[in-house]
Formats: C-alpha cells, structure tokens, sequence
C-alpha cells in the first residue's frame, strides 16, 4: 500500500464510475447473501469481473469460490488462461462438466460433434443447487441482447432456475435487496451499464491480461453459416468445404464449434478498441451461433436457467 | 492509449402508453449510428414477421416476445450510446399504469426525464403520474418530445399548447429546467436531424439537449459527505478500513467524520480508491476509509461529515406503494436504506396523493401504485437525510417478509409540492 504513490484528485471518468458500481455490487451482494459464487468462463467478460472482485476485497481473499460451467468443447487457450487467472486471484475454482450430466442421464447426448451451448443450463441448475449457491455473479451485458437489456442487476429465479421476465422484482437506486428462500437463488451482473467499448477501454486502462485468441493470429479456419469456425477436435470440415488458413480473431470466447472468428489484423488492445469502434457487426451477431436460433433465442434460454 | 474523459448521463424516458417513447429512443439510436446492422436487420425482420411495417422502431427496445406480440412496453429496457464527450445510459420505461413500478425503477437513478407525449392529445393523466413520480424520485431537469408533430401538419399553436400545459405542471412540481421540442419520432425530425418542417422553431434538438444537460446530478450535491460501511476490509498486519460508496459531498484527509449511529467522533486517517491511496473522493465513487479512532463499526453505519444526518426509529415518508395487498398501518416489513436492513412497522398512514389535484386525501390505506405518506418504526435506529438533501441516505425499500418481494419505494420526508 505505502508503495503505490499518491493520486492526484480528478474528476471521475465514465469507467471510473463503472468501476466504482460494480465494486458496489459485488461487495453488497458478498454481503447480503450466504454463499455466492462467481461464473468464470476465462472470456474477457468474466476476466473484468474476476479483477473487479479482486478490487473490492483487496487485500483480503476474495469471500466465494469461482465455478466454471465447462461444456468439454472450449479453445484451450481459454481454459489454461482461467485455470492461471483463478490461481493468481488465489480463488477456489469449481469446474461443473456438461460430460457429467450427460453421463448422469441428465441430458441427451447430442454426440461427438453436438451443440452443448443449451444442455448447461441444467449443468448449471445442479452445480448451484449442490452446492447451494444462493448468488452467483456473472459477466452478462445488458447491451449484449434484447432480453438482457431488459433484466435487472439483481435477477431472481425461482426453484426451478426459471426467469420470468414479466414479474421482475422492482430495482430502486441502488438498494439491491438479495435476500432469497431456500431453493431460489439470484444472479447479479456488476457489468450490466458495461458496453463492449467501456470493457477494452477499461482492459487497456487496468493492463490485464487476457486469453491469446482475442488478439489476431493465424488459424485453420473452414467457412459455415457465414462464420470462420476454427478447424479442430469439434470442427472436422466435409469434403465440400474448404480450409483455409486467415489471420484472424475471436471477439467473443464460447464453444468452438459455436463461436466464429473474425478476419482481423488487431494483435494488440489499442488495435483492438480501434476496431470495435468502427465495427458495423455486433459483436454477438458476429459471432455467435447459439443467438441465431430464433428471434428470441436469449429470452427463451434465459427463462430455462441459462446465463 | 487515448485518455477516455466522457461523462456519464443517466436518463429515463417518460409518458403515457402509445405516446412514441420506445419509438423515440430507437430513432435516437438509429440517426446517431449506435446500433449494428445485423441489429438492424434484426428489428427490420422482426417488422415485417408482424406485419407492422418496414421497420418498426419500437422493437429497437422492445425486445420481449410478449412485447412485441401486444405491441407495448412491459418492463425497462437499458440501452447506451455514446458521443465524444458523453456516456449515455438510457433506461426506456414502461407507460401503463400497471407497470408503474418498473417505471420508477428506471426513473430512480435517472439524472433527466425525457418525456414524450403526443402533441395531438397534448397532457394525458399517465404522463401527469409519470412526471409526479418522476419529479418525487428527484429529476429536476426534463426534455419533452412533443412528438407525432407529423400528424398535426407541424402546427406551431398544438406546439404552443403544450409547452404552456408543461410550463403549468413543471412549476406545480418544482422542475427547475424544462426543455420542449417539437419533433416526429416516425420520421426523424428535430431528433438528430434539424426539421425542414419547423422553421418557426429555434431551439435544440433533442440529441443536442441531451449533450448539454448536467449529468452526475444523481448522486447528490450535499454538503455533507456520507459514507454509508458496505463492507469491513481487514488489512494486512492489522486494522480495518470501511468500503462503501460515497455520496452527498467529496471527502478528504483530515476531514473530521462522525461514526453512526454511535455518535464516535475522529477523523480521517486515509482513503483508498479502486486505483490506490488518495487524498480526496468524490461522489459515487466506491472507496475505503481508516480512521484514526479504534472503533466497533460495521455493516449498516455511516461515516458523516458536517452537516450530520439524524438518527432516528421514527421516520415520515412519502411512500409509491406497488404490492398487491393495501398497505395499511400495523403491518410489518422489512425496510432497506444504504446497507442496513431492520424490521419495520407501519405506525399510520397519513394519506393520499391525488395526482390529479397534487393535494393530500384522508386514507388509511394504499392500493397498488397509490402515493402516499406514512409513518414507519423502525427496530433498529437508521441513519438518514431528508430525500431533497440526499437521493442515497434519503431513499429506503420495503420488502415482504415472506416472499421477500420489494412491495414499495419509500423517500424520507416529503416533497414541496403536496
């Protein structure tokens, strides 16, 4: 502490006060709830998150584990990023594996190549109720989607893991109220007011690291539904379909055999804001799968547990 | 690294059901350039799945299924943009009566109302109720969007009539600036784009009003700093500082403070902000204080400077009351205000707002989305200001005992104008 030297008082900046609120969530929610826990994927959401609550509880340990939601079909790039990152926090990490509930019986199998994205809801569902989880915080942006702008900072589910959207609990000021019963627990986004912006401005401002796709390099990549998709043990191109190898980035980290890549030549931050700043493609319509399934692909998944 | 000096606008949209509100903020997004293409796309096959034309911007907010099926808005939708020198955080609320609360969600963290109304049917009875509730909540400051200006031929006298039936309410609710400009959400005039349709009208566009309003009002500008404990930070090698976000005023080293509600006097040793030590903090910025006092002081105290706020187990507030029982005296909740949650019970009501009038009914009771005044006793003393003086340590939930719902908004005091 004696060693950092002295600031200068300036007048707070937009990310100062995004800070500055999501520091007051995760520290009122640590508070009011009995066992919390904090989603941690290793994408740059979540790595905003793990850094804030780091913040917040400096220096003491941060008061919950972390836990990923681990669907077996992630870039491990990613994965050795959010083994390292909870390490560093000094963070207790839980991994609940979608392999097991499938094992389990719980879901079907979709197969080798299958799409897991929405079998983790129930994957998630048991890893809280097992653990008895009655907060878990997570990296969600309201200007991500149409449904998560709409939901609170402080969302409710009921027993059954469900939000339902047209009975959410009025949110004043900022009195966040986390007190559930048995069997109900709440999710909390401290990141709800971040845009994709404010999070790689707040990136380049704090010098974090991150997990190496975000950052341009070269990849065997295989064109499908207008997406790059990386070439790999969960994309095995047809003989129709053409590999090429392209200088490219991810701008949001999901399964790989969901999350498309980008043709980009930014392999720094700075490149990086440059450009999202200009971009013409949101950055889940650029990249996500798993939102094209419907109009309401979010809301429906939301209202089944999802994130 | 290019230094990021924005400031941050919170701002809620205002008025009655199918008056243009969600219309208006997706004009706003779209003409300034904030949304995507595919998003765009999206709204245009969202428009054309239901037969409601090429491109209805409502759906640029109304993103629920529901929504979209009735055509209305069901609860706040957040969206942002952003502008050289500004961050926008743009809450669009809801304008039936039966969603008042998320109405008041929106609007209770708001810096500025935008309040849309159609000029054709000039001041309906909701947007009263909005701008009554939005005005008790502590906007000072509103834009309104005489829209649908389109529909009435861009006839300066309907103009005319409602910036004299705004004038007439804002002064009635002690709204201290007020901005009307006449605009068509449908087509894009005097929002981003200066009207070729009304050249009788010189003044800003919306977009232009929006730049030049003061942001950060909400936090409060008292004079004396609150620092309502969050949280108890053990330091290593002993010692404890306090974290919580600061309002009402900046706090410095050596200001002399005052522990609440244990009425400990000393002074401050040191802050912390989320970047390190600091000589100084601002309001609403989340920070840790030592002091130089050995204390007990936890979750639920305040630390204060000069001028103190009061102590007490009694309160009187003004209460929006939105659970579906009657609230009546005798009841018991749970009251939240800053981080101290206590017991509470309600010792009387003491009545009724009419909004239309603004004057204070007998009652002894509230139906759901009634405003009214109460008296509350609390089994623990809780530590407040007048909710004029300070939005954060005026400003209290209740919450149901059993289902643990937030049943009301309450604000301690009561307002000028009833």
């Amino acid at each position: 502490m004696s060693t950092t030297p002295m600031q200068t008082p300036k007048s707070a900046s937009h990310l100062d006060l995004l800070e500055s609120h999501a520091i007051f969530i995760l520290r009122e929610v640590a508070a009011e709830c009995e066992r919390p826990v904090l989603l941690f994927s290793g994408g740059k959401d979540s790595a905003v998150l793990l850094h804030l609550a780091k913040k917040a509880f400096a220096p003491q340990q941060l008061p919950f584990p972390v836990m990923h939601i681990d669907t077996g079909q992630n870039f491990k790039e990613v994965l050795d990023f959010r083994d390292a990152a909870a390490a560093k926090a000094g963070a207790r990490l839980i991994v609940a594996k979608v392999q097991d509930s499938i094992d389990q019986g719980k879901v079907a199998d979709p197969g080798p190549m299958g799409v897991r994205n929405r079998l983790q809801s129930v994957t998630l569902l048991d890893a809280i109720n097992d653990n008895k989880f009655d907060a878990a915080f997570g990296g969600a942006r309201r200007d991500e989607d149409k449904a998560r702008a709409k939901e609170r900072i402080l969302s409710f589910r009921d027993a059954f893991g469900q939000w339902d959207p047209r009975a959410q609990r009025p949110e004043l000021w900022q009195l966040y109220q986390g007190k559930v019963n048995p069997g109900e627990h709440l999710r909390a986004f401290p990141l709800s007011d971040w845009t994709e912006l404010d999070v790689w401005e707040y990136i380049a401002r704090e010098n974090m690291e991150l997990p190496s796709i975000y950052f341009a390099h070269q990849r065997h990549v295989v064109l499908r539904d207008n997406m790059w998709l990386a070439v790999g043990e969960w994309v095995v191109p047809s003989s129709d379909e053409n590999i090429e190898v392209r200088t490219v980035r991810f701008r949001t980290v999901g399964d790989a055999n969901l999350t498309g890549a980008v043709d980009s030549d930014a392999d720094t931050i700075e490149k990086i804001i440059d450009e999202i700043s200009i971009a013409n493609v949101s950055e889940r319509g650029a990249t996500r799968a798993d939102d094209r399934f419907s109009e309401t692909a979010m809301e429906d998944r939301k209202r089944e547990g999802y994130f | 690294m290019k230094t990021v000096t924005k400031d941050l606008l919170r701002l809620a949209t205002v008025g009655s059901v199918d008056d243009g509100k969600s219309t208006l903020i997706g004009r706003l997004l779209v003409d300034t350039r904030q949304l995507f293409d595919d998003q765009l796309d999206a709204v245009q096959a969202a428009s054309e799945k239901r037969g409601v034309g090429d491109l209805d911007l409502s759906f640029v907010t109304d993103g629920l299924r529901a929504e979209r099926e009735q055509g209305i808005t069901i609860d706040v939708a957040y969206r942002y943009a952003t502008t050289p020198n500004r961050k926008f955080i743009i809450a669009d609320c809801p304008g039936h009566v039966q969603y008042t609360r998320n109405m008041a969600t929106g609007a209770s963290t708001a810096d500025l109302a935008l309040v849309v109304l159609d000029v054709a049917s000039g001041l309906k009875e909701q947007t009263r109720r909005h701008l009554c509730i939005a005005a008790l909540l502590g906007v000072r400051s509103i834009i309104v969007a005489a829209n649908k200006m389109d529909a009435v031929n861009w006839d300066e006298s309907a103009y005319n009539k409602v910036v004299e039936q705004i004038n007439t309410i804002a002064s009635e609710l002690d709204i201290a600036s007020v901005k009307v400009i006449p605009v068509s959400a449908l087509i894009g005039d005097n929002v981003v784009e200066r009207s070729a349709n009304s050249p009788w009208y010189n003044g800003q566009t919306v977009i232009e009003a929006l730049e030049t309003s003061d942001a950060g009002a909400w936090a409060g500008t008292q004079d004396g700093a609150r620092l309502p404990i969050q949280w108890v930070l053990r330091q290593n090698g002993g010692g404890r500082t306090y974290a919580g976000m600061l309002c009402g005023h900046t706090i410095k080293v050596g200001d002399k403070v005052t522990l609440l509600p244990q009425g400990v006097e000393t002074t401050v040793k040191a802050i912390t902000n989320a970047a390190g030590p600091t000589s100084e903090a601002g309001v609403g910025l989340s920070i840790d204080i030592d002091l130089e006092a050995e204390t007990d002081a936890g979750r639920g105290d305040m630390i204060a400077t000069a001028p103190l706020p009061t102590v007490s187990k009694e309160i009187t507030a003004t209460i929006c009351w939105f659970g579906d029982k009657p609230l009546a005296s005798g009841q018991r909740l749970r009251l939240k205000h800053t981080s101290k949650v206590t017991p509470v019970r309600i010792a009387a009501i003491n009545g009724v707002v009419d909004i239309e009038t603004l004057k204070i009914e007998d009652a002894d009771s509230l139906t759901t989305n009634q405003i009214g005044l109460a008296t509350l006793q609390t089994a623990d003393p809780i530590v407040v200001d007048d909710y004029r003086e300070g939005r954060v340590t005026g400003s209290f939930v209740l919450i149901d005992e059993v289902t643990n719902a937030t049943v009301a908004a309450g604000m301690v005091g009561r307002a000028s104008f009833f």
